[in-house]
């Protein structure tokens, strides 16, 4: 009977395929468009002629002498200190995901092991937690991480997308945690084990997969993040998203819009990177809240 | 887990969260209830050969002694809340009085900073989220139809929208939507008017808006539905075909139903994801048009040499009881499955 639900009319499957593929081209063709123009003068890629321009590259080639340049690459790499906000990203996109797992795999493990009524109203706060819009954290943040002067560094940033990251990462561990059996520590606390090495030799070794998903979420927040970073380091500790975003606050210098361009391929292509390897997990992820309840 | 063990493992994480999350939103309300120094004038006695004036000038010395003394600034109360950029009370009073229409007074209205930025965000949140339910149920229940070895590509192709971040994801559009850029073109060439800018006119900037949010929330719909539709149970669909139902009458009547409380639960969310924008804004350069509630929190803030922390503190608190309002339905759900669970 399997094959009765999934036959479908010829009719429907080419209506089907060409509503994927439309829709394929509205939320891909962007990014392929964005690519493609980077290698290109800005006289190209917001051409006031014609917009074939972007494609052929006319001035392109009258600039540079080919119809593709690299040139806004290496500018903003080089003079526009991308390199510095791509490492600056790298040491608090490292530093979130570790730290927060640390706290998360515990304070999860912990949640879902406890029988007692208070676990439910530290879901419940972490839930809340999880609502508050991020620029409202950060007006707090700022008067007090001033008068401390611990304002404009990395490690401030890093503790904070801990913090914030904390409420989900929680959640999402919270659940997975729940569907290892219990027996599985029940049984080494038997045998004289503490909590502690409980965690640490029984669970720990079948943890990974929702470690694996807990830490993707963690990465992407880290990673994109923009009000936090933005607000709470100064200009030379910027990351890579406020930085991209510092480019264009300079539009009287020309070049400095296609050092924007280029960054945001820079920037966009170790993510789309890493998401293709770990598409998967990025789903069941998503899905954790949602579907089992 | 007895308490002393529980205590001891959750220690890090809650610390974090009641240090970062739990505190700032007190001391974002302490920021509010305090407003700026005002800077202390003097008058100066100034004299040349045409003889002497008195001028006012900012005393600086007692000035940074002052903010030294009170850096957080003067008590102010809830007074923040009622002036002209918040709550504005005296400016709806007067509106109220003198204007003699209701048009006219909501004109008013809606000219105020925040009714307008209030405006905004609740027009994006609520024409956001219904296209992004319906979009991203056609798309799950189509990727759910298409052959097995293509599925993995297209879902990656499809959530490529979601995993960017929103400031990246709304200037890959700008720069195509831009009069000079491609869609901008292909629009004036549409509607045969070479001056036409999605700029141009406040209208067509929130719909530029508004469709750059259905854009990016439809992959997060998408994917919640298309793990959803894996969960439908084959036995009532076996049974619906034979007795003759088409296809179009097994989703309506079975597949729908099954998947109302996931449609719920992407409403909910995506309401309160949306009522935080921001990054689109600065995305689209769209500041002189659309505010939003927290667009108006970071221009207080970002200002390197005079923040406003009472004005930032007052919205943000607004801000938090909005979303309050968004998250009641959330919290009740989350109530109900526990209670079920136990």
């Amino acid at each position: 009977m399997e094959s009765k639900i999934n036959r479908y009319s010829k009719q429907l499957i080419l209506i089907n395929s060409f509503f994927i593929l439309a829709w394929l081209v509205v939320s891909v063709f962007p990014f392929i468009w964005t690519f493609w123009g980077s290698f290109k003068v800005k006289a190209d890629f917001f051409s006031r002629a014609d917009w074939m321009f972007a494609v052929t590259g006319v001035n392109t080639l009258i600039e540079t002498g080919d119809t593709s340049t690299v040139k806004a690459y290496v500018e903003s790499w080089t003079e526009g200190e991308f390199w510095k906000a791509t490492m600056n990203t790298v040491i608090i996109t490292v530093s979130v995901v570790t730290i927060s797992l640390f706290l998360g795999t515990l304070g999860a493990y912990a949640l879902s092991r406890s029988t007692y009524k208070y676990t439910f109203w530290i879901l419940i706060a972490a839930l809340i937690f999880r609502a508050m819009p991020h620029i409202t954290l950060v007006s707090g943040y700022l008067f007090p991480f001033f008068q401390l002067n611990v304002w404009g560094i990395l490690p401030t940033t890093i503790i904070v997308l801990v913090a914030i990251n904390q409420p989900f990462t929680l959640w999402l561990l919270y659940s997975f945690f729940k569907t290892v059996p219990k027996e599985l520590d029940e049984s080494a606390l038997i045998d004289g084990c503490s909590y502690f090495q409980a965690f640490r030799f029984v669970i720990m070794p079948v943890m990974w997969p929702g470690v694996v998903t807990a830490g993707l979420f963690s990465m992407m927040l880290a990673y994109n993040d923009f009000t936090v970073t933005s607000l709470l380091l100064n200009q030379q500790n910027y990351t890579m998203v406020p930085k991209i975003n510092a480019y264009l606050g300079t539009i009287e210098h020309s070049g400095n819009y296609m050092w924007a361009v280029s960054s945001v391929v820079s920037a966009t292509a170790p993510l789309f990177m890493i998401i293709m390897f770990f598409q998967r997990q990025l789903i069941s992820g998503l899905t954790a809240g949602a579907v089992k309840g | 887990m007895p308490h002393r063990t529980f205590f001891w493992f959750f220690f890090p994480s809650g610390l974090a969260m009641l240090l970062f999350i739990g505190l700032p939103i007190i001391s974002s309300f302490f920021q509010s209830l305090h407003i700026e120094p005002e800077q202390i004038l003097m008058e100066v006695e100034k004299c040349d050969p045409f003889g002497c004036k008195t001028e006012t000038k900012v005393d600086i010395e007692a000035t940074t002694k002052l903010q030294e003394e009170q850096p957080l600034g003067r008590f102010n109360g809830l007074g923040t809340y009622g002036d002209r950029n918040h709550l504005a009370f005296d400016e709806i009073k007067e509106a109220w009085t003198n204007s003699s229409s209701i048009a006219e007074f909501t004109d008013i209205l809606l000219n105020l900073p925040f009714y307008k930025a209030l405006l905004f965000t609740l027009t994006f949140c609520f024409a956001v989220t219904p296209p992004v339910v319906v979009l991203g149920f056609i798309v799950a229940l189509s990727v759910n139809t298409i052959t097995k070895s293509l599925k993995g590509p297209t879902i990656f192709g499809v959530i490529l929208p979601m995993i960017v971040t929103p400031l990246i994801g709304s200037l890959v559009l700008f720069w195509m939507i831009d009069a000079k850029g491609i869609l901008g073109s292909f629009i004036q060439y549409l509607f045969d008017d070479p001056n036409l800018s999605l700029k141009s006119s406040s209208q067509l900037t929130w719909i530029t808006l508004i469709i750059y949010g259905i854009w990016h929330n439809t992959p997060f719909a998408f994917v919640v539905f298309y793990a959803a539709l894996q969960t439908v149970p084959q036995d009532p669909l076996e049974a619906a075909i034979i007795d003759g139902a088409s296809r179009y009458e097994r989703v309506r009547h079975i597949v729908i139903p099954h998947l109302y409380p996931v449609a719920t639960f992407i409403i909910l969310i995506c309401l309160m994801d949306n009522f935080r924008v921001l990054e689109p804004i600065i995305g689209f350069a769209a500041e002189g048009v659309a505010q939003s509630l927290s667009w108006m929190i970071y221009n207080d803030l970002r200002s390197e040499n005079k923040m406003l922390f009472g004005s930032a503190g007052a919205t943000s608190m607004l801000t938090i009881i909005g979303v309050a309002i968004l998250l009641t339905p959330v919290l009740i759900r989350t109530w109900r499955e526990f209670r079920t669970e136990r």
